[in-house]
């Protein structure tokens, strides 16, 4: 069983990150990358579905310029098989991006595709839809909870009212949500061992380009906060003031 | 000539949309669950009246057909409009815009990226697109029209099996449309204490309830309550937040509410510079009293 990783690299989503001061794009100064975090708990899903079965074999992908190689060496640290470098300096959007992950997918034809509901940077939470949609293959988004049977995978996903149980035959296409797993910490025989495992470049497939384009950045306005209460009478009476409570 | 289809999950979806649909110019709406509750200047409503809400692949296949008549497929964001209508983009090979705060004419749209740390401008390079719109920003709806009804029973198709499914337990109103919501962090030692504690002030308002991703993370309040970037996102007329720090993640989520009131023990929690009203007290103390005075 091959199970495909779309990882993506991201500005690390706990960096403060701001606006340049004149709107054509985002302060990166001193910023460092990650895998999305998002994609780390699908590469972190793939692993332990091999720790239970030793058949499953883990190739993740992902498109950008040279320095995404960093991003799929950590996923080969983790524990996938090999890498794919999509090699592009081009801009992209989901829809792109969805292309390109298919044209990968019919080439080396995995069962399941297990990747990130969305990206810390953009997001969007589009691409796995627009790719399941695409290859014609069951989704389930939003996973808390995955199961792989013989024929089937049994997912149970996050929705707005709670949680569902649902079971896609292969292939299928899953995007994972914070609560599916807690990603590893990953041992230095690890990070050693990544370095001699095949990391294969290809070029793009497609040539669409963006039909979205950004055309500025700027910081949200903030709330004029800040005002303290001495008591729980006082709050009332503020509240009440603001036509707030009766 | 621009033509709006909105996709609206139950009436809640068609009530919080029609707003910015009217604002679009015509447009029709396709109800999957409930009746039409209002006629809110919609051409045609089509009514599916399902049981239960049908898998993203079941919907998108029951939609492509239709979408041909439009030049916009819109749906309040939501995690079922986001796995829906991106899957319907993929049919499609239709552009998507995700999470739309504000309308700068027919292509440009403002919407947040990085968690609501930079809000982004946006131009459509093309003719139609699916988007997923935050109703908050976009007003309350003109109530009124002479919208045609019709109910059909959509053709489904598709591979995905449901095995079961959580329904919410009825009582309190929906986390993402109630005008008064009240969510607990952390602090909250444990479920009953925080059912007890927040659920109790927000029965006394008659609000709903929320929580942060740490106490949903710490088993103590349940997943479809988690309000913030990953969660809920929320814009109550009174958002009350007891024992919550204030993370970036929860503040994207509520920083639309009218009112936000902070408790909190630490008079330094970064959550008391966004707060309307902030008061440095044990929740503990704070929340029951309040209750008890707002009872009455």
């Amino acid at each position: 069983m091959k199970i495909l990783v779309p990882i993506k690299r991201v500005i690390d989503p706990y960096a403060k990150v701001k606006p340049l001061a004149d709107g054509t794009g985002l302060d990166l100064g001193n910023v460092k990358f990650d895998i999305n975090p998002f994609d780390e708990i699908a590469v972190e899903e793939a692993v332990r579905q091999k720790e239970k079965n030793s058949e499953i074999q883990i190739i993740a992908v992902s498109i950008g310029g040279a320095e995404v190689e960093e991003q799929l060496r950590k996923a080969l640290a983790m524990g996938a098989d090999e890498a794919i470098h999509v090699e592009t300096t081009d801009q992209l959007d989901p829809s792109i991006v969805a292309k390109e992950l298919q044209a990968v997918t019919e080439e080396i034809q995995p069962d399941i595709i297990l990747m990130g509901k969305q990206a810390t940077d953009n997001d969007n939470n589009q691409t796995g839809q627009i790719l399941a949609a695409r290859l014609g293959w069951p989704q389930a988004t939003f996973a808390s909870h995955v199961e792989l049977g013989d024929k089937s995978a049994t997912v149970t996903r996050e929705t707005d009212t709670g949680e569902e149980t649902i079971l896609l035959p292969y292939p299928c296409l899953i995007t994972t949500d914070l609560r599916l797993n807690e990603p590893r910490f990953i041992p230095l025989p690890g990070i050693i061992k990544a370095r001699s495992k095949p990391l294969h470049k290809r070029e793009r497939q497609t040539t669409d380009t963006p039909r979205v384009a950004v055309l500025d950045y700027v910081a949200p306005a903030g709330r004029s906060g800040g005002k303290k209460v001495g008591s729980v009478d006082e709050l009332i009476t503020e509240l009440k003031a603001k036509g707030v409570v009766s | 000539m621009s033509r709006t289809l909105l996709i609206a999950f139950d009436a809640g979806d068609a009530l919080n949309g029609a707003a910015f649909c009217q604002q679009t110019g015509a447009y029709d709406v396709i109800q999957v669950m409930g009746e039409p509750k209002l006629d809110l200047g919609a051409e045609t409503v089509t009514t599916w009246n399902l049981p239960s809400q049908p898998p993203a692949e079941y919907l998108a296949n029951a939609l492509k057909d239709v979408c041909a008549n439009y030049t916009r497929i819109v749906a309040v964001s939501s995690m079922q409009a986001k796995d829906g209508l991106a899957r319907l983009a993929g049919l499609l090979d239709w552009p998507m815009i995700t999470d739309v705060i504000e309308l700068l004419g027919e292509t440009k749209f403002k919407r947040p990226i990085l968690a609501g740390s930079v809000i982004t401008t946006v131009e459509l390079n093309a003719s139609t697109c699916l988007l997923t719109f935050r109703p908050a920003g976009f007003g309350q709806p003109t109530i009124g029209g002479n919208s045609k009804h019709e109910s059909i029973k959509p053709t489904f198709t598709g591979v995905t099996k449901r095995v079961s499914a959580t329904v919410r337990e009825g009582g309190r109103p929906d986390l993402s449309s109630a005008k008064v919501v009240v969510s607990g962090g952390r602090p909250l030692k444990d479920a009953e204490t925080f059912e007890k504690v927040i659920g109790g002030l927000a029965d006394a308002l008659g609000g709903a309830v929320g929580a942060t991703r740490a106490a949903v993370d710490s088993g103590i309040a349940a997943n479809e309550l988690q309000v913030g970037q990953t969660g809920k996102i929320v814009a109550p007329d009174l958002y009350i937040a007891a024992g919550i720090s204030g993370s970036t993640q929860h503040m994207a989520g509520i920083k639309d509410s009218k009112v936000i009131v902070a408790i909190n023990t630490d008079g330094d929690a970064p959550i008391f510079d966004a707060a309307d009203f902030g008061l440095v007290m044990d929740l503990y103390e704070a929340v029951p009293e309040l209750t008890e005075k707002l009872k009455k």
